[in-house]
């Protein structure tokens, strides 16, 4: 049983999703020119999110990808809410006034995001009456303090992240009258999710990272040749310093038992993340929330599960860690993707492999004869071949549907195989996740004319 | 002709890679006139510079030379033939579709054959024979008209099966053809070698050759060529010859009085392979396989091939410069497809050795015909370039008719289809070159088939009511840069898309042309003509009416407000241009062209017109809309449009008055249509276009008005058996022999052009009769559709061929004009052609082999002129132009 060519076009497109920045809205001229969203589920339903948005009442952009575990809940809450956070952290105190007076006194509240978003990309209309109200606590909270300096990107992202994460924890710690509502809080907190944010405005680009995503900056050399630099770090077993951290954060006795199998606690991947309560409440909070929660939960073994060698939590966080990076002209393009892609692609071949999809060169080397003894034969092979490399190009508009193409269908020598392709797409869903895992890339693509600009003028 | 930079890095090429080649190539090369360094000083002075020593260049020496002009200096600025000549693959092939390229092709062709053993200069020449394979039948249409035209012509031509192709050629795959073209004269030459020996023959007729100097600028005085400045020194010339090859453009504008000469590079690529292990024999015959976009021939025991790729890859737009020789490099990327078609059609290649993808740029012009003539603004400068890579099949007679036309005045032949002056400025930008050479450089595979545009560079010179008609469906065809409008889509009727509409049958249009032609007959109609060239022409006094009087042959001395046709004839009674003059004012005069007159018609008349600053001419093209009202009820809207009475008696047939329509002002109406229908022309001053429009079709709506294109004027004028000039008329046509005598006044009491050679005529019988040929056994559905080119015979006999045709929806059969000619049966010898000549034959027109009855007439059928308001109306409008 094979997939036709346009049946695997129609799976890998089904959640492709394009934004073309406008190139003249009147203000300002973007470093970024667009982006180009896709997802591939292998778990079902899928657990991973994206979002996207353009900051209203502050300058910039932010794109980010979110992977869930146990459940999509986290990942769900955490990629509708967390941009607001982001963005009221951004905003300056007499705007935060502004808009806690128009709340105050029923008036129009000043638009803070506008969203990118897929059709299939949803928000939960039941839970926002909810998340609106921690949201407007947090900026009263702001206004309270207001320190009267210029909000620094950094740390704003830094509050924002942890401010959520505690907002979701404490939401599960009280619950809800409704039980819809009570349920959702906590299938929340039970459930985590990694996320990995980018902010760009102008020149800056922050990347704020919790989890094992991870963002990637498509460099063009001088030769035009493309090559890779990472702007974040994976928080899991692979990185020394996030172990060392974790053993730093417990007692010696605990050593041994922090990390096992590569996961914390013998459990968990990724070394931070949003949600997870089972890593951060103690036993008792756990067994109270869980106890009085209902039944579902209640009944869920996982839930009820404690993790073994639990003595001093929490043990994760969802504090990111924050990477600040001029953009320069050879910057051309950042990729922010769950640890899916990553699993199956060098971040090498997918700067190559996303630099000339969008160039739309193919930096092959033209061939020569030379002195060498080649026949037609071989000479004819030899060009099939190079073109089969570039009509992949073609079937795609989009490079993240192009680079999930790669990761599914790359045979060793490279190239989409479309047998291989069509193989892995055609996996029952209760196969699907042991061959692959959920996918989810944004591609941003930056405006080198606006950066070198920039450039210039500081 | 070539670039010095493409010379050096063929030498360092060439020896690497062949040195048999390059011996082969250069063997000769002391026998050219010049080594170097220089030994011979640049003369002071010379009749003719010709600056180019490729193909084209050292042809036209050698003809001039042998047609006794002696003070010649050809300049080149590197070495003879190193350029695209050098380079070029070397194969004359007959198979050309437009006849006056056939003809050039056949000339080179013999001249090659024999020139080895004119000059002692070997040349490389072998009869092969060249095969042109069909993949469909499409394709083996295209070749079987093309079979038809080499037949009559007396080249040896046949069409073959499959089977037989394999016969020839020991390599092709014949399963995917359905028929061949085997031309077995086609011939290969070394074209550098054939090059060579033109120039030695020339250089021994006594031109000079000097290489390594290149031409900086052409100096001009009064509008003719007084020199040229090289950069070795300057030389006076009377003459000069612009053979500079895919440099030609810039070189026209390194003047300080610009000569546009359109045309545009574009990479091109051939393979060069090892012998096989069983050489392949020199008289191998040469594979085009057009469905396959690809040519191959016999190399030294091994194969070249190339072809013309769908994307072509333009180069040198920006002009020349040292940075572009890189990019001159192999491309197999590019030639992927073309080594497909090659290793499809001969498999067994699949083990040979390659040598080398040799890239060799070729120059293209706007619709791919070659380039030649006089600059219709410098005097004395003449072109010969773009060849559309048939550089070497057409070297020769390209090079004759040039010779020709500088010492007689015109060539030989007719070779308006050629003519630089078929083109203006509004051909030379170069985005429109870059793009349409794009075009044009696959469309050299392309079927041929009849009504075919262009898709590039559109939309260049537009009518005010462009939008307008657009938005009620029309379709668009282009001439001269103009959008005319071929007919009206319905709405709610879709036609088939471009690729699939091109066909040799009847067209999907039959239908919606025919309903327009009913309007044009029954009610009236609206077609919108501004893209006929328009000139005023006026003095102070009488200068106007005596040059008019001199250059045209009807009378123009007639009353304020009447319209004559009339022939702008040359010295030997050709038409050079059929226009309509109306008399505005005893002293201005309005003239109405062809669309194409544009350029040669100007030229020609400032060029005779005395240098008399009372006299004046304004080209007012770009002035007035044309709309023409066309039906029997085209007086109805006119009058109720005018509050004016439109009736015979106040406005007879022929006649130009400037009246009111709606609340436009001084629109000129004249009472004549270009069909033979009852209509009118108005000329309206741009401004007003649209409210004049708006009008007439508003008022028009209850006579039944609608638009009309000119698919449906074409099929209505050729059913009258009205003569178009450039496709029916040129220059060796004259009235006496189109029936036109009419409209030529030879007692006008004043001297006129031509007239000589009219009276001639009139005395001694024409040689070539116009006739209208209505096809008898032709099945309008089912049957191929004549286009022109047919031959046409009588009694069996080749007498001539067709120069247009159509389907006439009233007669409901298909109508051809053509020139019937009288050769004697012995002698082949042409004799006059008389009535009872014409009137006493059994015709037969072939379309693509297939011969169908004709019944031939001298004059219309009288029952399509639904109106006769004027006794003689029928022969005073019997004149038309599209």
């Amino acid at each position: 049983f094979y997939l036709t060519p346009p049946q695997v076009n129609s799976i890998l497109k089904a959640n492709e999703y394009s934004f073309k920045v406008p190139e003249f809205d009147g203000k300002n001229v973007s470093s970024v020119l667009g982006f180009d969203s896709n997802q591939l589920p292998a778990n079902a339903p899928i657990e991973d999110r994206r979002s996207a948005a353009t900051c209203l009442q502050t300058r910039g952009m932010l794109l980010g990808v979110f992977d869930g575990h146990a459940g999509c809940a986290c990942a769900q809450a955490v990629s509708e809410r967390l941009f607001y956070y982001i963005a009221v952290s951004l905003l300056p105190h007499e705007t935060l006034l502004e808009i806690e007076n128009a709340v105050e006194s029923g008036r129009a509240l000043l638009p803070i995001l506008q969203w990118h978003k897929h059709p299939n990309d949803y928000f939960s209309k039941e839970a926002s009456k909810l998340y609106f109200n921690s949201l407007r606590t947090y900026w009263q909270e702001l206004i309270d303090l207001n320190s009267g300096e210029t909000t620094d990107v950094k740390e704003a992202l830094i509050n924002a992240f942890k401010r959520l994460d505690n907002d979701i924890s404490l939401e599960a710690q009280v619950g809800d009258p409704n039980s819809f509502l009570n349920y959702l809080v906590l299938r929340v907190a039970f459930s985590g999710a990694t996320a990995c944010v980018a902010h760009v405005d102008g020149v800056d680009l922050h990347i704020a990272n919790t989890g094992d995503s991870r963002a990637m900056l498509g460099v063009q050399e001088e030769d035009g040749s493309w090559s890779a630099v990472n702007l974040s770090y994976d928080h899991n077993a692979q990185n020394e310093h996030e172990v060392e951290r974790v053993k730093m954060e417990h007692p010696k006795s605990e050593e041994k038992s922090l990390v096992k199998q590569d996961r914390l606690l013998g459990l968990l991947m990724p070394f931070r993340a949003f949600g997870d309560v089972k890593f951060k409440w103690s036993i008792e909070l756990q067994k109270r929330v869980v106890e009085s929660g209902p039944d579902q939960l209640n009944d869920n073994e996982y839930t009820k599960f404690i993790p073994p060698n639990y003595h001093t939590p929490p043990y994760l966080t969802a504090e990111p860690e924050v990477i600040h990076h001029k953009l320069r002209p050879q910057d051309k393009f950042l990729v922010l993707a769950t640890d899916g892609l990553w699993e199956t692609m060098h971040r090498q071949d997918v700067a190559r492999i996303v630099g000339e999809y969008l160039t739309g060169v193919h930096h092959q080397q033209p061939i020569a004869v030379g002195g060498y003894k080649v026949t037609l034969g071989q000479m004819h092979g030899l060009l099939t071949e190079r073109r089969a490399r570039i009509s992949s190009v073609f079937e795609d508009q989009n490079a993240a549907t192009h680079l999930i193409r790669h990761a599914v269908g790359n045979n060793e020598f490279g190239t989409v195989d479309h047998e291989r392709l069509s193989k892995m797409l055609s996996l029952p869903e209760e196969l699907a996740r042991m061959y692959r895992d959920d996918i989810t890339i944004i591609v941003v693509q930056f405006n080198s004319h606006v950066i070198g600009a920039c450039q210039n003028d500081e | 002709a070539g670039g010095m930079f493409l010379r050096l890095l063929s030498d360092v090429r060439w020896r690497a890679v062949n040195r048999k080649w390059r011996g082969m190539t250069c063997s000769q090369r002391s026998t050219s006139s010049t080594a170097e360094p220089h030994p011979v000083s640049l003369p002071a002075k010379a009749q003719v510079v010709i600056c180019g020593g490729g193909i084209m260049g050292t042809s036209v020496a050698y003809h001039l030379s042998k047609m006794g002009w002696k003070d010649i200096v050809l300049l080149e600025q590197g070495r003879l033939a190193a350029g695209t000549t050098r380079f070029c693959a070397g194969i004359v092939s007959t198979a050309r579709h437009v006849s006056i390229e056939l003809k050039m092709a056949d000339y080179s062709n013999k001249l090659y054959q024999q020139l080895e053993q004119e000059t002692g200069v070997k040349t490389g020449y072998m009869k092969t024979g060249s095969i042109s394979l069909a993949q469909t039948q499409d394709r083996l249409i295209s070749l079987k008209r093309i079979a038809s035209s080499l037949n009559v012509m007396g080249i040896p031509c046949e069409i073959i099966t499959p089977k037989q192709v394999a016969q020839l050629h020991p390599l092709i795959n014949i399963h995917d053809l359905v028929g061949a073209m085997y031309v077995p004269e086609d011939a290969l030459v070394s074209s550098a070698n054939v090059s060579l020996a033109l120039a030695t023959a020339a250089s021994r007729n006594g031109v000079q050759i000097h290489e390594r100097t290149s031409v900086s600028h052409v100096s001009v005085q009064k509008g003719r060529v007084t020199g040229v400045e090289t950069d070795r020194g300057q030389i006076q010339c009377q003459y000069f010859v612009n053979c500079a090859g895919q440099w030609a453009y810039e070189l026209g504008h390194s003047g300080e009085e610009p000569v546009n000469i359109p045309l545009h590079a574009c990479e091109h690529f051939y393979l060069l392979t090892h012998p096989l292990k069983e050489p392949l024999a020199s008289s191998l015959p040469t594979i085009v396989d057009p469905d396959g976009r690809i040519y191959i021939r016999n190399w030294q025991g091994g194969i070249l091939s190339g072809g013309f790729e769908k994307n072509p890859k333009p180069l040198f737009t920006e002009g020349r410069n040292q940075l572009e020789i890189q990019n001159l490099q192999e491309d197999w990327d590019h030639f992927e497809p073309l080594l497909s078609a090659l290793l499809r059609r001969m498999p067994d290649l699949e083990a040979l050795q390659i040598m080398q993808l040799v890239n060799c740029p070729e120059s293209f012009t706007p619709d791919m015909r070659c380039i030649m003539g006089e600059s219709p603004t410098v005097r004395g400068y003449f072109v010969l370039a773009g060849m559309n890579s048939a550089g070497i099949s057409y070297g020769g007679g390209a090079g004759k008719y040039l010779a020709e036309w500088m010492v007689n005045g015109y060539p030989s032949e007719n070779v308006w289809p050629l003519d630089l002056k078929r083109f203006g400025t509004l051909q030379s930008s170069r985005t429109f070159l870059r793009h349409r050479v794009m075009e044009v450089m696959p469309l050299m595979c392309d079927l041929k088939v009849p009504r075919w545009d262009f898709q590039t560079g559109r939309q260049l010179r537009t009518s005010p009511l462009y939008d307008r008609l657009d938005a009620q469906g029309a379709r668009w065809m282009e001439k001269h840069g103009f959008e005319r409008v071929k007919y009206f889509v319905p709405p709610g009727k879709d036609l088939l898309d471009l690729d699939q509409s091109k066909t040799f049958y009847k067209p999907d249009w039959f239908d919606i042309v025919g309903s327009e032609v009913k309007c044009c007959k029954e009610a009236v109609c609206v077609i919108d003509m501004s893209s006929f060239t328009k000139f005023e022409i006026s003095s102070t006094g009488d200068q106007a009416l005596e040059s008019l009087q001199y250059l045209f042959s009807n009378d123009l001395d007639v009353p304020v407000g009447h319209v004559v046709h009339t022939g702008m004839l040359n010295e030997k009674g050709g038409y050079e241009n059929d226009c309509s003059i109306a008399r505005l004012s005893k002293r201005s005069f309005f003239m109405i062209s062809p669309t194409d007159q544009q350029v040669h018609c100007w030229a020609w008349l400032k060029n005779r017109l005395p240098d008399d600053s009372n006299l004046t001419m304004e080209d007012v093209t770009w002035k007035y809309t044309a709309l023409n009202l066309i039906g029997p009820r085209a007086v109805d809207v006119l009058s109720e449009l005018s509050y004016a009475p439109i009736t015979p008696e106040h406005f007879p047939s022929l006649f130009c008055k400037e009246m009111s329509v709606g609340y436009a002002n001084g629109i000129r109406v004249m009472s004549i249509t270009h069909t033979g229908e009852p209509g009118f022309m108005l000329y309206i001053p741009i401004e007003y276009a649209l409210h004049v429009y708006n009008e007439v079709m508003n008022m028009g709506q209850k006579y039944g008005i609608r638009n009309a294109g000119y698919y449906a004027l074409r099929s209505l004028r050729i059913e009258k058996f009205f003569a178009f000039w450039g496709q029916d008329l040129d220059a060796f046509t004259t009235p006496m022999e189109c029936g036109r005598e009419f409209q030529v006044k030879l007692d006008k009491g004043m001297q006129f052009v031509g007239q000589e050679a009219l009276l001639e005529q009139k005395q001694n019988g024409v040689y070539k009769r116009f006739t209208m040929f209505i096809l008898e056994d032709h099945d309008t559905d089912m049957d191929l559709w004549p286009w022109w080119g047919e031959p046409i015979f009588r009694n069996g006999r080749y007498v001539g061929k067709t120069t247009s045709s159509a389907y006439s929806y009233t007669l409901e059969r298909h109508v051809c004009l053509g020139f019937v000619q009288h050769f004697d049966e012995k002698t082949g010898e042409e004799l006059v052609v008389t009535t009872d000549f014409i009137n006493q034959g059994e015709y037969e027109i072939d379309i693509a082999g297939q011969r169908f009855q004709a019944k031939a007439k001298l004059y219309p059928f009288s029952s399509l002129f639904t109106h006769r308001r004027r006794k003689d109306e029928v022969e005073l409008s019997g004149y038309q132009r599209e």
